[in-house]
């Protein structure tokens, strides 16, 4: 690039005038030679100008995505060290305060990776970052999805590949913490053991299948590598794969702006624009996981020792994402377990079980309960601005709710403790915030979300109030509203409104309840509501302003 | 930058002959607020300005240059400061000079190219238009066509014999798969295996982990003892055997004692032997207040009353910690009556049933 050029665009041209150099002679003869066996060039001229749309919040998926691939990367490197038996081994490696301590391969293993392989203790680092990065970030994505209504049709099949990808990543979370089998990961897994033996029927055998004999036994480390680095990453690699696929063919929603349609997409090209910033923004991520994993201790397992049924240390915690499970048992009052004849039954631990797989499945189908309540058969791409699905938003706001008092109940030791609380007290708030606290932050939200439209429409009849007061001639005092350019104001007027549903007969005369059901909904979700400025309202409002 | 679509949802799908979708519920005006189109581009300073474009362009530069230094340094540490044998302090240094390198490397390449993209790259927003998702009519009639060939050519839904007979092969095919992980675990029936600890008879209550003997005048009051059975180390299974035998010790004051009938015989003048494994799900119940006598689980806080025979007080758990019956042998020892009379640890479906 030379400094005459005004745009770097030109250069291609300006080369291409003076005949391909070395370097583009080399390229062209390349993509000559892989077009002519695999006709790449048509997929590049389906993709290389696909256009994305650009917004930050975008961006959530993307860093899932790389802290994957950083997973992948560093969990490689530690597979060539790391010994997943509970063959005991006497330790023998450089950290002296264990030394000669029994315990097994993978417990050994892995402090060697901490302390004798260079750069091993960065990897391990990088590993459990890049993989509390990648659950926190598939969270916040499906948060964003939800509350942009980007699930809505075509992208119903999607959202629940999504969620498959945040299940199997919770699943990879967990048996990847189980594997050094230190103290802290053998009572997680001990926690496991208990609960499965809690389902009626048929738990004590799946244990004692699990585990291979009875608990801790000798097998449950190998068992889980094997999930851990060859099922459960197959899985999300496929699912990964649907979800880009998916992605390619729905293209990506994009928020209401100016020229912006439900029929186009705005943005920029992969090639070069997206190509540049997504590559930029991996390394990045993988950067500030490197950087944080080379300054932040994260799992200390030296700290903790080697697996032993006897010893626990008080306030330790599983990684986050956990957390709401861990915190469902404990908010569990006491004497939830009966005998039935001569068997016993846990509601104790059956009834968290419960309560999670329902929360997780609500997520799930949501799409689908709110496509029956609206009946909305179109395909959307424009995402909503959450105050413009005031019942949706405040569904999701019930819903973090939920899974917030569930992740503070597994810190409720500490919380306890830091506040100099008593443990009970801070157990039965937390018991009154679950059942509660949706329901508040439900209505405060739908408040919220309607007041936002509301000031909106004034904003769009209106304009913004500048703060000058002016006296009219008449004595009568008014504030000077800041008029808004029609750019602007599309942003606050181009939304849906739905209406609730009229119950009608059927064709047979006949009213179901399903229907019954279905209006009843709807009108809980759209009694409320507040309808977009329409180009009647504007005429009239500048009209009053002349 | 020219095309402006109709900016009415829905309105992807064409409208040729693909039936219209049901808006449903969503009210549809006539007068909406009409898309006022694209805004003017706003050029930015590097379209305007060669000075600052030549800026940014070395800026970007300098930023790739700065990822070598920072793979430079990488290999520099790796090499520079190993690892020395039992100094903690090597392990930190190689570990984080090692990783800062990386991490500049990374972030520079990273920086580089997202400020490459954003100052120096066409600004311009483009336009792509959508197209329904749902396949043509033509596509989806021709697909139709060919599963209508497929089973007329088949006679898959003629041929109800073979049909049904494929389905059921099918459905019963995978079963072996499901059976050969029976022996995942061992034969034997892990029932009996769960109702049994190590404790017998005249077995010694010894410290955990030496495995010291415990004298009953060496419990004084208020204090606490980990303990282990006698041998525990010498089996051929200690930590599955520890995960079930774990008991704590500890003395109280007779009189402190709320002892039920039948139980009478099983504490030793106030010395008094608890299972150590949660009945909830089984974590090690490892905290004792003094003052209160609970014990209280770290993992989801359930407490028990050790005066009222560790009855649950609060918290997720249902049952009692099992109690193991003690007394003292010839020699002064604290020894077990026998083996708990119930199961230990967490509940399960035949917890009570033989
Ligand atoms: S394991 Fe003890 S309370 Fe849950």
């Amino acid at each position: 690039m030379t400094d005459t050029m005004e745009r770097p665009s030109t250069t291609g041209a300006t080369q291409a005038q003076e005949g391909p150099g070395r370097g583009m002679r080399f390229t062209n003869w390349a993509a000559n030679w892989v077009d002519e066996r695999t006709s790449m060039s048509g997929l590049v001229k389906e993709l290389g100008r696909k256009i994305f749309p650009d917004h930050w919040s975008f961006m959530l998926g993307e860093v899932a995505l790389y802290s994957f691939i950083v997973i992948l990367l560093s969990g490689t490197f530690l597979t060539f060290f790391f010994q997943a038996s509970m063959a005991p081994v006497e330790y023998e490696g450089s950290y002296a305060p264990l030394k000669g301590l029994e315990m097994s391969s993978a417990m050994a293993s892995t402090l060697d990776i901490s302390f004798d392989i260079r750069g091993g203790l960065l990897m391990r680092q990088i590993h459990h970052w890049a993989a509390l990065l990648f659950v926190a970030s598939i969270g916040l994505h499906m948060l964003r999805i939800f509350f942009t209504g980007a699930f809505r049709k075509p992208r119903e099949l999607n959202w629940v590949v999504g969620f498959v990808l945040f299940v199997l990543a919770m699943g990879e979370g967990f048996t990847g913490y189980s594997l050094p089998d230190d103290l802290l990961s053998g009572n997680g897994l001990r926690i496991i053991d208990g609960m499965i033996k809690g389902v009626p029927v048929v738990g004590t055998w799946i244990s004692y299948l699990l585990f291979g004999g009875e608990f801790p036994g000798e097998a449950i480390v190998g068992r889980l590598y094997t999930l851990h680095i060859l099922l459960l990453p197959a899985l999300v690699v496929a699912a990964i794969g649907v979800h880009m696929v998916l992605l390619i063919v729905n293209k990506h929603t994009q928020f209401a702006g100016p020229g912006r349609t439900n029929d186009n997409v705005v943005g920029v090209p992969i090639m070069p624009v997206f190509a540049a910033k997504a590559g930029g923004f991996f390394f990045i991520i993988f950067g500030v996981i490197a950087l944080v994993a080379s300054t932040v201790t994260i799992n200390p397992i030296w700290n903790y020792g080697p697996y032993d049924p006897s010893p626990i240390s008080a306030g330790t915690q599983p990684d986050w994402y956990i957390g709401f499970a861990d915190g469902a048992l404990r908010l569990v009052p006491p004497g939830w377990e009966f005998q039935l004849g001569p068997y016993t039954v846990s509601m104790n631990i059956l009834i968290p079980i419960l309560v999670l797989v329902l929360f997780l499945l609500v997520v799930a189908l949501y799409p689908f309960f709110e496509a029956w309540i609206t009946g909305d058969k179109r395909e959307h791409h424009i995402a909503d601005r959450p105050r413009n699905a005031p019942m949706r938003t405040a569904i999701g706001a019930a819903g973090v709710t939920f899974y917030a008092a569930l992740w503070a109940a597994a810190s409720s030791d500490l919380i306890a403790t830091h506040f100099r609380l008593a443990v009970e007290g801070v157990t039965h708030a937390i018991q009154a915030l679950l059942i509660f606290g949706p329901i508040i932050a439900g209505v405060v939200t739908h408040r919220v979300c309607i007041a936002l439209q509301k000031k909106d429409r004034e904003i769009a009849l209106h304009g913004y109030e500048s703060g000058r007061i002016v006296r009219l001639p008449g004595g009568e005092y008014i504030e000077v509203h800041e008029p808004l350019s029609d750019f602007e104001r599309w942003k606050l007027v181009s939304f849906e409104e739905y209406q609730p549903l009229m119950v009608r007969p059927d064709a047979r005369g006949r009213i179901t309840a399903g229907q019954r059901l279905r209006a009843s909904i709807s009108r809980f979700f759209f009694e409320d509501r507040i309808s977009p400025v329409t180009q009647t309202e504007l005429e009239a409002a500048h009209s009053d302003h002349h | 930058m020219a095309d402006q679509g109709s900016a009415a949802p829905g309105t992807a799908v064409e409208k040729r002959e693909a039936p219209i979708p049901s808006a449903g519920t969503a009210v549809v005006r006539s007068d909406r607020v009409e898309n006022p189109g694209f805004p003017p581009y706003r050029p930015r300073v590097s379209d305007l300005d060669p000075k600052k474009e030549r800026q940014n362009e070395r800026r970007v530069a300098w930023f790739f240059w700065a990822s070598i230094i920072g793979t430079v340094f990488a290999i520099t540490a790796y090499i520079a400061f190993p690892i020395v044998e039992g100094d903690m302090a090597s392990v930190r240094l190689n570990n984080g000079l090692l990783g800062l390198g990386i991490a500049l490397a990374l972030l520079s390449i990273g920086l580089g190219a997202v400020h490459w993209s954003k100052a120096l790259m066409d600004g311009h927003d483009l336009v792509e238009q959508r197209h329904p998702t749902r396949g043509s009519e033509e596509t989806r009639a021709r697909a139709a066509e060919i599963f209508t060939l497929g089973n007329k050519e088949s006679g898959f839904t003629r041929r109800k014999l073979i049909r049904n007979s494929l389905i059921g092969a099918l459905a019963v095919m995978p079963l072996p798969a499901i059976v050969i992980f029976r022996d995942l675990a061992p034969a034997a029936d892990p029932n009996a295996l769960l109702k049994h600890t190590m404790w017998e008879k005249g077995m010694r209550l010894t410290k955990d982990p030496n495995g010291v003997p415990i004298k009953a005048s060496d419990v004084t009051l208020g204090s606490v003892f980990q303990v282990i059975p006698e041998g525990l180390y010498d089996t051929e299974h200690p930590l599955e055997e520890k995960a079930k035998a774990a008991v704590l010790l500890m003395r109280l004051k007779p009189e402190d004692l709320h002892v039920s009938p039948g139980r009478e015989s099983w504490n030793y003048d106030g010395i008094v032997a608890y299972s150590k494994i949660c009945t909830h799900v089984g974590c090690p119940v490892a905290l004792y207040e003094q003052q209160t006598h609970h014990l209280l689980c770290p993992c989801h806080q359930s407490q028990f009353d050790i005066t009222h025979e560790a009855e649950v007080i609060f918290g997720p758990a249902k049952r009692p910690l099992p109690q193991l019956p003690i007394s003292v042998d010839a020699e002064g020892y604290l020894v077990a009556q026998s083996d708990f009379h119930e199961p230990v640890g967490p509940s399960f479906w035949e917890r009570v049933h033989d």
